[in-house]
């Protein structure tokens, strides 16, 4: 019995009228964990019961409090007939089971009903006492780390990066069980909600034992997914990279490796740097393919492997480092070998730990789904992954390299048919993070090969020029001059910090659908699999077209998404488009008409070509792509004349590695040739003329932040935006279908560049499209983002002296500064809310400290202030309670306040437990102009909401519109229950909406994760001594 | 084209994004089309190269989450306290300052009106003559009704209890509790002679009857009404009548008056030739307040029986504080007059409504 979960139900608010009769409401609670439950006495006739109930206690194995949520069901008392259900709040209590994570969660969390959405508010209070038993069997992973950043969390050191860990568990949806039919919409989706929040637990267990096994204490870039398989039931997912991370001791004083604003970030944490080149993705999965229709269980179609570079014919085989390269190369197999599968979710490295980047690596496989038999064997499905990732690890190697960086999986199911999907970045890492022992013994990659400037380093080609498993056009890397570069890099990773860029970087989407049969079974999967390669290579062509033509050479954060609907397939690439310094400038796009016949022809190719010309011209000035002109090699390395040509290989994986090839050149040397002999091809260049740029005062990004922006500001603001269009017309042809998709995604882009314009000038980072077809004639497109302000005029070198600045004043740590926030918060909460003198007062104190933004964001900025404020002191309190002489005295000191102000001080707490605290969210691992003082763990909820009343609650609109703005409030309650003051790395994976407007219903189901932290502004920490490292001991939280 | 069509579109931000000139339409009862043509019409498209389409996306948006808020807005307390959007402090006193504002031209139709589903049944006649849309009559109809129920029974000062449970300006609070007032009273102030009054006229006088003649006036320690007149003075009003019952001191009043002013006005013959169907007036206002009907006819008498006479013989403004100044006073000198408290109670009120009043 290794752990005690004990439960206190406070009181309500806002409880919905249960009673007509008196508009009232009789509520009591029931408490459940496992098979244990207790009840709250009945609070009769209150909309607000202050219940105040005893503790409740749970004695339970610390596998149960991994798996379980805690279950708070809110009831109306009703002595004639059955007690109505108010409403649910489920509690995952696995960040109290970490002793660095959170104490106590405390606080208020929305009633939720599936049907009916919040209605009011319950304050619990929970606590762990855990009782470790180290020696027994260990069936429980309590004390592993999970966060969804893809990068080492600030405030942490990776002592060791042990790589990957997955693991997949399966179960019968209840949705789909014969039972459904007779219980009610709202027994099955809390069936369904339970169901989920248990296996989510599990499957984190089961990876944290893996963890423990492999001998570290985290999981790093946590991905879990769901496949809702219908019928054949539902599988919870998920991958990870297993570290073993050391906290930092002191994050205020060790500046460098903290969490500081996104600036210093990128001066700081030196991220990881892969090189990549051209892309090589394929279907994987070998065929089995079954010939007759034996299997029509088992079935399973794998794609056609495909390899897509964007590069000409090798230059000459440079000789250099060949030695060294292949030494270290030999150290990093020797600690890789020991992984099956040498992958890394991560999407941003510590220093030094990328090495080179080979290039994009990703496979596919259509699958026909059938009913798991034996959830507690899901062989089948642990299968098609296994496949799928050899195929990964197969094509990694072919680019010369032994592992796979960024790497993430994904699914698309229609019916019976599945398409699992895996992509990453082929890469060479340092060993110095994956073995033991050798953390100190290997000092730099210096040492075993030349030292390449790390501004380029990751840009040179890993594998061998003599060898190369494609034709690859290489020059001599333009900034070091020493090493090979392709010309094109194409990686789903963010930009390793030090990468030199030119300018600035932009969103680029490539954008397809495809029509299709309705088919069943193995034909429908069949021809699925037949479309793939071409969906790919077309997608390809369209981001190589886009980033020609707007002057770059580099893709970062590529995410190509292939969904797949009864009728159609669409596919959606996403990658943030930079020119990289160390590669060469990208020739132009030359349009060939295929039969030059007539006059007018030519004079139209003519006028395309000026077009797409002036295009070009235009874009670089908008980027400020002004690379130095090139001066020919002064340093006689021999640089091939640059000429760019495309070509397509395609290889039947059946037939292992016959390559046949498509020259697409048609011996046009010097730019990248486009014909148009066919109506497709003057669709493409259609499309590639219509995207329109982002306004003027916008960016827009799919990585954490825009390369060539570094002086980000406080402006933050997270959103999610859902669109779904209805194809009306049947005789839809692909052009068609292009077009709509084409003006569905840049129409969404025009209306968030509207909706956020009073931020300008900011940037969209980290801009998540997901594309699905939920229905015959339906396309959905859901978009998580983060708009973040920034300052325009001040110069790069500003931010760095700003920096080394605070970092200095951080360090002359100065009691008497601590006045600045003691009187900051005594002073603005007493204000009446609503008289001005709130507003403008925050206002001013934001301004004090120089964040010069729009009024909306110094509030936040400001309530940010304040509740971390508050978390401070929470801190303080801690040390002083445990003793520490030295920072009670400089409390003391430093607070020439009467008694009388201290007291309003602990008033003004209390205050600020009665309205809500702000809690920021973002997609992004920081907030600019913080540093993150503490994670307290993972979040990671599920929600089912269903209506049957649809247009009362306004359309299908009104119906999600009131379950995201939910959702949020949801994952903000929580985040501030553990004391937290923001979510890190959110994402909203899964948006399953389904309707039947005849029948006035709908039914959507949302999965959202990040990591729930502390945060200070970089301002305050200068100006308060180091927070005391929290250790968690049973601190209490005033609320 | 007609190929597609959007089934769904929502954007959600962590915090909640509100335009003000989009929260205004709303408020004011716009279609979403309509506010969308005049969005267009203010050139907002210009700002961020946006279509018709982006601008109705998000006025569909916006108006969507005001009518989310709307819920929290009748309660405002809550809008602090719910989780739902997260919306800074300085913007939710915006949204409830804005919520709450009503139109002049719709305050006067209701003013002093029993806020009643009756009422509520007459508003297209009100929409149709303000030019103000139904939906806005309605919000504006029931905010003064919301109000109206919760702070009827309260006790304590009018305007802080306004305050306290609406979250409203100081100037908007006392606004409501000239509403509330009016209807509570049920003062009449529809009828064509007091069409030229504007609320603000009224508002001023609400002030004045609720700092003086409410039992919150004179006690303010307990059982603070603020609502309702002072029932023991409006019976006390009735010993006043004696000032033109009694020939000899309405004789005398006339005559010390007269000292006065004379020389200092113009319209002193006119005065001297009026004074006593004036004075006639005033005290039979009083003499008739303690009856429930005779207090809705208030304002409408004390045009009848004092402005309007007045305004023929073309009084200053002047003229009229003048002598008001002196017919207060000159009563104190009265021997035989026993109740300068109470006249002192009523002429200051009246006093200050008159001159508020007299304008054109």
């Amino acid at each position: 019995m290794p752990g005690k979960l004990k439960a206190k139900i406070v009181a309500g608010r806002h409880l919905p009228v249960m009673d007509r009769a008196s508009d009232l409401t009789d509520a009591f609670v029931e408490v459940k964990f496992g098979n244990t439950t207790f009840k709250t006495d009945v609070y009769p006739k209150s909309l607000n019961p202050q219940w105040n109930s005893e503790w409740f206690k749970f004695e339970v194995d610390d596998e149960d409090l991994q798996d379980e949520p805690l279950q708070i069901t809110v009831l109306d008392h009703d002595t004639y007939s059955a007690n109505d259900a108010i409403g649910k709040v489920y509690i995952d209590i696995d960040p109290l089971l970490s002793s660095e994570a959170a104490t106590v969660i405390s606080g208020w969390f929305p009633i939720y009903d599936t049907i009916h959405g919040i209605r009011g508010e319950i304050n619990v209070l929970v606590k762990v006492d855990l009782f470790n038993d180290l020696n027994r069997f260990r069936q429980s992973s309590c004390g592993v780390k999970f966060f969804c950043t893809t990068s080492i969390p600030r405030c942490y050191r990776a002592a060791m990066v042990h790589g990957f860990v997955e693991e997949l568990v399966v179960n019968e949806d209840p949705e789909y069980q014969w039972i459904d039919r007779i219980r009610t919409p709202r027994a099955s989706n809390e069936a369904r909600q339970r169901l989920i929040s248990l296996m989510s637990g599990e499957l984190q267990r089961k990876i944290g034992l893996k963890v423990l096994e492999m001998g570290g204490n985290a999981v790093v870039g946590y991905l879990q997914c769901f496949d809702l398989e219908g019928e054949s039931g539902l599988v919870v997912r998920a991958i990870g990279t297993a570290c073993t991370l050391e906290k930092l001791s002191n994050s205020s004083a060790a500046a460098p490796p903290a969490c500081n604003s996104p600036s210093k970030d990128i001066k700081e944490s030196p991220l990881a740097h892969p090189p990549g080149h051209g892309c090589r993705s394929t279907h994987s999965s070998p065929v089995h393919t079954a010939s007759g229709s034996r299997l029509s269980q088992n079935f399973s179609v794998s794609v056609p492997t495909l390899i897509f570079t964007g590069m000409g014919s090798g230059g000459s085989a440079g000789k250099e480092g060949g030695p060294l390269k292949t030494l270290l190369r030999q150290q990093t197999q020797s600690a890789l070998e020991q992984r099956e599968f040498p992958f890394f979710t991560l999407t941003s490295f510590p220093p030094g730990f990328l090495i080179h980047v080979g290039g994009v690596v990703s496979a596919r496989s259509v699958k026909l789904l059938d009913r798991i038999h034996n959830p507690d064997e899901p062989e089948t499905r642990d299968a098609w992954w296994e496949e799928i990732r050899q195929e990964i690890k197969s094509h990694a190697r072919a680019l010369g390299c032994h592992a796979v960086v960024g790497y993430s999986e994904s699914t698309s199911i229609c019916e019976e048919v599945c398409i699992l999907s895996a992509s990453g970045t082929a890469a060479v890492l340092h060993p110095k993070f994956m073995q033991e022992g050798c953390l100190d013994g290997y000092s730099d990659p210096s040492r075993l090969e030349e030292p390449s400037p790390p501004s380029c380093g990751f840009c040179h080609i890993p594998y061998d020029e003599l060898n190369i498993p494609f034709p690859a056009h290489l020059t001599y890397c333009y900034h070091c001059r020493r090493q090979k570069v392709p010309d094109v890099l194409f990686t789903t990773i963010d930009m390793p910090a030090e990468a030199a860029v030119t300018g600035k970087g932009c969103l680029i989407q490539a954008r397809l659908c495809r029509l299709k049969k309705k088919a069943q079974g193995e034909v429908n999967a069949t021809a699925i699999s037949n479309l793939l390669p071409f969906m790919e290579y077309e997608l390809h062509t369209q981001l190589m077209n886009k980033l020609k033509l707007r002057g770059m050479n580099a893709l970062f954060g590529l995410r190509i998404q292939i969904s797949v609907g009864e009728n159609m397939l669409v596919g959606l690439a996403s990658a943030t488009a930079v020119y990289l310094t160390a590669l060469p400038t990208p020739g132009g796009i030359q349009i060939a008409g295929k039969t030059p016949s007539d006059i007018t022809y030519e004079q139209h190719i003519s006028n395309m070509q000026k077009k797409i010309n002036d295009t070009i011209a235009k874009n670089k000035e908008l980027y400020e792509v002004n690379p130095p002109e090139v001066i020919e090699e002064v340093i006689g390395s021999p640089i091939p004349e640059p000429r760019q040509r495309s070509r397509l290989f395609r290889s039947h994986s059946e037939s292992s590695d016959e390559v046949s090839e498509l020259d697409l050149s048609h011996g046009k040397k010097d730019a990248f040739v486009l014909e148009i002999d066919d109506t497709d091809a003057v669709e493409d260049i259609h499309s590639l003329l219509t995207d329109t740029p982002a306004p003027a005062g916008f960016y827009s990004c799919n990585t954490e932040i825009m390369p060539g922006i570094y002086n980000w500001t406080s402006g933050l603001q997270m959103f999610t935006s859902v669109r779904v269009f209805r194809l009306s017309n049947a005789n839809l042809t692909n052009q068609g279908l292009n077009k709509i998709f084409n003006d569905l995604c840049e129409n969404l882009l025009k209306s968030l560049y509207f909706k956020l314009r009073s931020m300008i000038p900011c940037c969209l980072c980290h801009l998540n499209f997901t594309v699905a077809v939920p229905e015959d004639e339906l396309i959905q497109v859901a978009v998580t983002a983060v708009a973040m302000t920034f300052d325009k005029d001040q110069a790069q070198e500003n931010w760095k002296l700003g920096a080394d600045k605070t970092h200095m004043k951080a360090i002359v740590e100065n009691e008497e500064q601590l006045q600045f926030p003691l009187e900051l918060c005594t002073e603005s909460p007493s204000t009446n809310p609503f008289s001005p003198c709130r507003g403008t007062g925050l206002q001013e104190s934001a301004n004090a400290h120089a964040t010069p933004r729009a009024a909306s964001v110094d509030y936040s900025s400001f309530a940010d202030r304040w509740s971390s404020w508050i978390e401070l002191i929470r801190l303080k309190a801690q040390t002083i309670r445990r003793g520490s002489i030295k920072t009670t005295s400089s409390l003391e000191k430093a607070s020439p306040l009467p008694e009388g102000r201290s007291r309003s001080l602990r008033s003004t707490r209390s205050y600020a437990g009665s309205t809500v605290a702000v809690v920021k969210m973002t997609p992004l691992s920081f907030i600019p102009g913080t540093r993150i003082i503490k994670y307290l763990g993972i979040i990671n909820m599920f929600f089912i909401r269903e209506t049957t009343s649809l247009r009362e609650e306004g359309g299908v609109s009104g119906f999600l519109h009131a379950f995201i703005a939910e959702v949020f409030a949801m994952v903000r309650a929580h985040v501030a229950a553990l004391g937290g003051n923001a979510v890190v790395s959110y994402s909203m994976k899964e948006c399953v909406f389904m309707e039947n407007p005849n029948k006035n219903q709908a039914q959507c189901l949302i999965n959202v994760s990040g990591d729930a932290v502390i945060f200070m502004r970089e301002s305050e920490l200068e100006a308060t001594p180091a927070p005391p490292q929290t250790s968690c001991s049973g601190g209490e939280v005033t609320t | 084209m007609g190929k597609m069509s959007v089934e769904l579109d929502v954007f959600v931000g962590n915090t909640t994004i509100m335009d003000e000139e989009v929260y205004q339409f709303w408020l004011d009862g716009y279609t979403v089309a309509d506010a969308v043509r005049v969005r267009m019409e203010g050139g907002v498209l210009q700002e961020c190269e946006a279509s018709a389409e982006v601008l109705h996306s998000d006025t569909m948006d916006q108006f969507r989450t005001f009518q989310m808020c709307e819920r929290l807005l009748h309660c405002p307390s809550k809008l602090a306290n719910q989780l739902l959007f997260q919306i800074p402090p300085h913007r939710q006193a915006m949204l409830i300052e804005r919520y709450y504002a009503f139109d002049d031209a719709f305050v006067r139709e209701v003013l002093g009106k029993k806020l009643s589903k009756g009422t509520k049944k007459d508003l297209d006649d009100v929409s149709a003559k303000t030019g103000i849309t139904l939906k806005s009559c309605r919000r504006q109809f029931d905010n003064f009704k919301r109000v109206f129920k919760v702070v009827e029974e309260l006790k304590g000062s009018l305007v802080e209890n306004i305050q306290q449970h609406f979250l409203l300006s100081d100037k908007l609070a006392r606004d409501y509790a000239a509403i509330v007032f009016f209807a509570n009273n049920r003062f009449e102030t529809g009828k064509r002679k007091l069409q030229y009054l504007s609320f603000q006229d009224f508002a001023f006088c609400a002030v004045q009857l609720i700092n003086n003649w409410t039992v919150g006036a004179v006690d303010n320690m307990v059982e603070d009404m603020d609502v309702d007149l002072d029932k023991e003075f409006l019976q006390d009003l009735k010993d006043l009548k004696v000032l033109i019952t009694d020939k000899d001191m309405l004789d005398q009043h006339k005559s010390l008056v007269c000292t006065a002013l004379r020389g200092k006005t113009k319209v002193f013959n006119e005065m001297e030739a009026n004074f006593k169907n004036l004075s006639r007036g005033l005290v039979n206002i009083a003499a008739k307040l303690m009856n429930a009907k005779d207090v809705r006819d208030f304002f409408i008498d004390l045009v009848e029986k004092f402005i309007e006479p007045c305004r023929s013989d073309r009084w200053t403004a002047g003229d009229i504080k003048l002598f008001l100044t002196h017919y207060t006073n000159s009563v104190h000198i009265l021997d035989t007059f026993k109740h300068q408290v109470v006249w002192d109670r009523y002429m200051g009120v009246v006093k200050s409504c008159i001159l508020k009043m007299y304008h054109d």
